[in-house]
This record gives structure tokens, sequence and C-alpha cells, in this order.
């Protein structure tokens, strides 16, 4: 059985590649899913708290947490499209390619 | 462990057959090569310029319609299992929950959101 | 839950609030698609009566204290002080949105759906009692708030401003994730009383997980607030903001980071008082000062407001370090008054400029207060107010909230915030001199006059008035209110 205490160290690491990665990357679509490591290193620590203290709040707030997540793609990808969309609009073509 | 042992038997069986089958192919398979067969599609459609080409924006909305209703599906699983110890008070907490999706799902039809053209 | 299988263990008034937001947010999603003529303003109507609707049905259970959902969101003073708060904000929003929103072409139903939901958002964040619950309230007001600043789609700030928003907004939450997540290790358990239970048996302070918990919640909801250093987001989140949602956010979404910053700080953090207060002075006074330096050097008036919330979430910071109940009263005072001032000084902006044309220059202003005699004393009260100068409410709200700090012994941090006060007093009068001192550059900006918008200005100015002369009455409210939290 793995020791609850490795799983904490993966997030830890997961958590801390996400927050450089949004520091460093220039690309809104690589800092965004780096944001996304950072939500799912706490599910993770959620998890393993969660089996550590044998309570099932934990694993029950990840759901939670996922779907926050998921609503949070829809919106920051919209907000991305829409402003690549305002960005090219000198190309006519382009913006026929990218109508929704 | 030991209850792990088949796990182990199993993952070696499929290493070996993986590789064996492989690697008698190209011990005894005859090599004669063309500028056809070396093509990534033998028997396809030419590929026609770069695959990291755009694609229609459409796409991009189902996908995320399909992520933001797939995602709700997550709540009904532990609410199915636990539907007897909830009774009356989680049935109509869950048809509260379908109620604000279905809600969406309305927006979205109106909205002509799932009409291709 | 299981004890009572076959009835509805819900307290349908408490909850008055959130039932009628998220109805309402509903109800205005699929009205958009029965028929309507293009001027129609139905939207604005229907999300007027359904804020009154939840103010008043807050109002009838004003009294009553009672946890629910397992004690995840409790029904107690702090969450009918907010909320009432937020039902303000919310009404006047959306009379100041009324004819802007036309003027500028972003009429449409979503954008008063995506302003109830972000309420709603803010009354979860005051009702929770669990920080599940916080980071729930506090994403659903985000995420209406990120859409609601990209709102004029064709307008590349509006955009750039909602990208700058979303990403940080984001980045904020997963430290605030992680922080909960922390904190759930260290004690077994999210829910505020609970924890702070726990802490009171076995001191958390040699836990690292306890500690690096509460730094990433600190973080977290300190971008929220746009304590510095984590402010960055707000003066370009608030400059290409429609003006109208700049009004809406600038107030209600620091009202509620705060409203979860006083619930947390009443308890959780409160049973380790001492240890916090070094980190959260350290943030006040940067806070503050950073916030008036920069708006000092400020064109835009959006931009040199955004720099003034910042300064003014410093002297929120004061208050909740001063701590206890009275810090808290006094937070929740200084907030209701900040609320209205802020909605008065953007709403006024929201009436200047012609069509989408948007007229947010100080050098705008020039000559205003002459061609336009209420507006200019509009301006001027709440520039007043937001220098904290008698005899407005925002003097007032000054006075509680250093009163309280030096009672707590925090002089050296009273001595920085008067001086930042007196500071911010320079770009305060600077809008109120352009306005009667200077004559306009060029053509004089027009003022697109509506009677919704006017009206919120004029309460607003009522209000601020109003509680400088009688504040006791709004401080009594907050110590009750307060009171009835613990």
């Amino acid at each position: 059985m793995i020791p609850a205490s490795w799983s904490l160290l993966l997030s830890a690491v997961v958590f801390t590649i996400g927050v450089i990665g949004v520091l460093v990357r220039r690309n809104a679509i690589v800092i965004f899913m780096s944001v996304e490591l950072m939500l799912n290193s706490g599910n993770l620590a959620f998890v393993a708290f969660a089996r550590q203290l044998n309570s099932l709040d934990g694993q029950v707030f990840v759901f939670f947490v996922m779907t926050v997540a998921a609503a949070e793609v829809a919106v920051g990808l919209a907000i991305i499209v829409n402003l690549f969309r305002l960005r090219e609009s000198v190309f006519v073509d382009e913006i026929n390619l990218l109508k929704g | 462990m030991r209850e792990y042992l088949p796990v182990l038997v199993f993952a070696a069986v499929a290493v070996l057959f993986a590789v064996s089958t492989i690697g008698v192919s190209t011990i005894i398979v005859p090599r004669r090569s063309s500028a056809r067969k070396m093509a990534p599609y033998e028997c396809g459609v030419e590929p026609v310029g770069d695959a990291r080409q755009r694609f229609e924006i459409k796409f991009y909305l189902v996908a995320v319609l399909f992520i933001l209703f797939d995602i709700e599906a997550v709540f009904l699983y532990p609410w199915a299992v636990a539907f007897r110890q909830l009774g009356l008070y989680g049935l109509v907490e869950m048809g509260l929950f379908i109620l604000v999706l279905v809600v969406g799902y309305l927006y979205l039809l109106f909205k002509r959101a799932f009409d291709w053209n | 839950m299981s004890g009572v299988p076959f009835l509805l263990p819900v307290d349908w008034w408490a909850l008055g609030a959130v039932i009628a937001l998220s109805g309402g947010a509903m109800a205005l999603l699929l009205l958009e698609f029965l028929p309507h003529g293009p001027e129609s303003n139905r939207a604005a109507l229907v999300s007027l009566v359904t804020l009154l609707a939840a103010g008043a049905s807050v109002f009838v259970v004003r009294d009553s204290r009672r946890a629910l959902f397992d004690g995840m969101f409790v029904h107690d003073g702090i969450t009918v002080f907010f909320t009432f708060l937020f039902c303000a904000i919310g009404i006047l929003s959306v009379l100041l949105s009324w004819d802007y929103v036309k003027r500028t072409r972003i009429n449409r139903t979503e954008y008063y759906a995506l302003l109830l939901s972000s309420t709603l958002g803010m009354v979860i964040m005051a009702g929770s009692n669990d920080l599940i619950t916080v980071f729930l309230g506090l994403e659903l007001m985000s995420l209406a708030l990120y859409v609601l600043v990209g709102f004029r789609r064709s307008h590349l700030e509006s955009n750039e401003a909602s990208l700058k928003y979303f990403l940080l907004g984001a980045f904020a939450s997963g430290f605030l994730l992680y922080g909960i997540a922390l904190l759930y290790g260290a004690t077994g358990t999210t829910n505020l009383q609970k924890m702070t239970a726990v802490m009171s048996d076995s001191p958390m302070l040699e836990n690292p997980l306890f500690v690096v918990g509460a730094l990433l919640l600190v973080v977290g909801l300190g971008f929220k607030v746009s304590a510095v250093p984590f402010h960055m987001w707000t003066p370009d989140a608030y400059e290409g903001a429609p003006t109208s949602v700049t009004a809406f956010m600038s107030a209600g979404a620091k009202a509620a980071g705060f409203a979860a910053l006083v619930r947390v700080g009443l308890s959780t953090l409160g049973a380790v008082r001492t240890d916090w207060v070094p980190v959260l002075s350290a943030i006040a006074i940067l806070t503050m000062t950073v916030g008036n330096v920069t708006a000092l050097l400020q064109n835009n008036v959006k931009r040199m407001l955004a720099y003034s919330s910042i300064a003014h979430a410093g002297y929120v910071l004061v208050a909740i370090v001063a701590g206890g109940r009275d810090g808290a009263s006094a937070a929740l005072f200084y907030l209701a008054v900040y609320s209205l001032m802020n909605l008065g000084a953007f709403g006024i902006l929201t009436l200047l400029g012609r069509g989408t044309e948007e007229r947010v220059l100080v050098s705008d202003l020039a000559g205003l207060g002459f061609r336009h005699p209420g507006l200019g004393i509009a301006m001027t009260v709440f520039m007043l107010a937001l220098g904290g100068i008698p005899p407005t409410a925002g003097f007032m709200a000054k006075v509680y909230v250093f009163g309280v700090a030096l009672k707590a012994g925090l002089v050296p941090l009273v001595i920085i915030g008067v001086l930042n006060s007196v500071v911010s007093v320079f770009y305060y009068l600077r809008i109120t001199v352009a306005m009667y001192m200077e004559e306009p550059q060029a053509e004089p900006t027009h003022v697109s006059w509506a009677v919704p918008g006017a009206l919120a200005v004029l309460a607003a100015v009522a209000l601020t008035l109003w509680w400088g002369v009688q504040a006791h009455a709004l401080l009594d409210q907050a110590q009750r209110s307060v009171l009835g939290g613990m």
C-alpha cells in the first residue's frame, strides 16, 4: 500500500509545476493549463487526506472542484477564443473560419 | 501482495505476446519496399498539408458543452448509490439539480447551440 | 438528514435570498426567448424584482439564527447584513446599467442573468460556514464576473481585461483550493466551527500543514479583495470592464471577499490571532500605501478609482487586523459605506459619454460642475466621502476603523492609515478641481441623462450623507450583526 505522504508529495510537486507554469509561460492556453494543474493538485491532496483521515468529505469535495474546473474551462476558453478572434480581425477569411 | 500475482502474470503474458508477434514478423517477413508502400496511409486518402491546421470553432463549442453536461453525471452516481438512505429529500434535491441543468439545456436549445449549420 | 426521510428539512425563508436569486437568474435565461421589442428592458425589471424579493425574504427572518445543510451554510447576523448589502449593491447596479447597457449596445438578457448569478455567489460566500462553500460561492461570483468584464465583446480592452482578470483570478482560486486542502489535512474538517474546536484542543502552529494552508488561504482571498501584492489585475480589469460592471464588482466582489475574511478571522484565524497580526499588518500597510501613491499618477478616472479601491481594501484590512467583534463590526460598517461611495462615483461615470463612447479621463470632467450642477455636487460628495472628509459617511467609517485599531494598540498602522488618507485627498480633489476650475480642452463631455441611473446616484448621495450624520444607526446594525454571528 502506498503511504498517503507519497500522494501528498506528488500533489505538492504538481502544484509547484502549476505555479511555475503560470509565472513563466506566455501562451494564455498554457497558463490556463497550468492553473488546471494547480486545481488538480488540490484534488489529489483532498483525496490523499480523505484516505489518511478515513473521512469521505475530501472525496466529495473533489467532485465539486471538478465541476468548478469544468465551468472555468468553458468560461476561460470562451474568453481566449473571443480575444483571439478580435486580434486577428484584419484577416477577413480567418474571421469566417472562426465564426461560432 | 499475493493477490497481485495474477495481475503480474497477466501483464507478463501480454508483454510477451506483443513482443513475440512483432519480433517474429520483423524477422520472417520479406521486405519489398516502394514509395507507395512507405506513404503514411497506404490505402487511404493522401495526406494534404500540415495536420496542425485550425479547425472550425463549432468543434470547440460541442466539446465545451459536452464537458459541462458530462461532469454533472458525477453527482448522479453517489446519489443513486445512497438513494434509499437519502429518501424523498435526496430525490427532491436531485430534482432541483436536474431542473437547473434543464434550464441551461433549454437555453442552449433556444440559442441554437446544437444546430451544426 | 436520514433522520427525517419524508420531510424536507429545509428552512425556506432562511434560504429565501438564495432561492430568489437562482430562480431569477434561471427565469432570465428563458425569458430571452419570449418575443420582445429591441428596446425592451424587461430583463432589468425582472432582476430588480428578484433582488427586491431576495432582500424582502431576508428581512422576514432577519432575527432568526440557524445552521443549514449540516452547518455548511449559516443564517446569522453576518449573513443577513451582507445579504442586504449585496441586494442593495445589485439594485443600484441594475439601475445604473438600465440605460448604460442600452446605450453601449450590450443590452442582453444574459448580462442581467450573470449579474444575478454573481450576486448569488456573493450571498453564498457571506453565509458560508465551510471552506468548500466559500470556494463554491467565490467561483460562482468570479466566473460570472469574468464574463461580465468582457461583455463589450467587440472592444479589445474589454476582452483583454477579461482575460487578465480570468487568468489571475483562476490562479488565485488554485492557491485558495490548495490552502483549503491543507487545512483539511491539518484539522480533519473544512467546517469553520469544527476547525476552531480542533485548534483549541491542540496547538496548530507547529503543524506546517496548517501554517502553509492558512497562508495560501490568505493569498487566495487577498487576490479577490485586491490587497497588495495580489492587486495586479485590479486596474486593468476595472478600466476595461463596462463601467456599470466596474461599479458592481468594485463594491460587491470586494465586500464578498471581506465577508469570507471576516468569518475566517472571527473563527479559525482568530484562534491563532497573534501570529497573523504581523503578516496581515504588512499587507495592510502595503495595500494602503501602494494604492494611494499609484492613484496619484493616474489620468483615467476609472483607473484612479481602481487604485483608490485597493487603498480602501487596506483600510478594511486594518479593521480585520484589529480583530475581534469590534474589528469585525468596523469592517462591516466600512464595507457598506465604501460600496455606496464607489457605486456612486462609478455610477456618475456611466452617465458620461454619448452612445458607445467612453469619457473617463480627468480632462473629460473639466467644467462639468457648472454645466451639470447636480452631477458636480454628487461627484464632489463621493470624492469627499472617499477621501474621508466630514460630514460624509466616509469620514465616520475611517473614524471607526482607526478607533478600533487604536484600542487594539496598533498605533503604527493608524499613523500610516491617517497619512494615507491625507495623501488620498490630493487625487480625489483633483477630480473636483477639474470639474469646477478647468475649461474643457476639446468638445465638452456629453451627459446621457437617464432616470434610473440618476435615481441610483441620488440614493447613493443621500445615504452617504445620511450615514455621515446618523452613523450610529448603521454601526448599531453592524455590531448587532456581528454579535448574532458568533
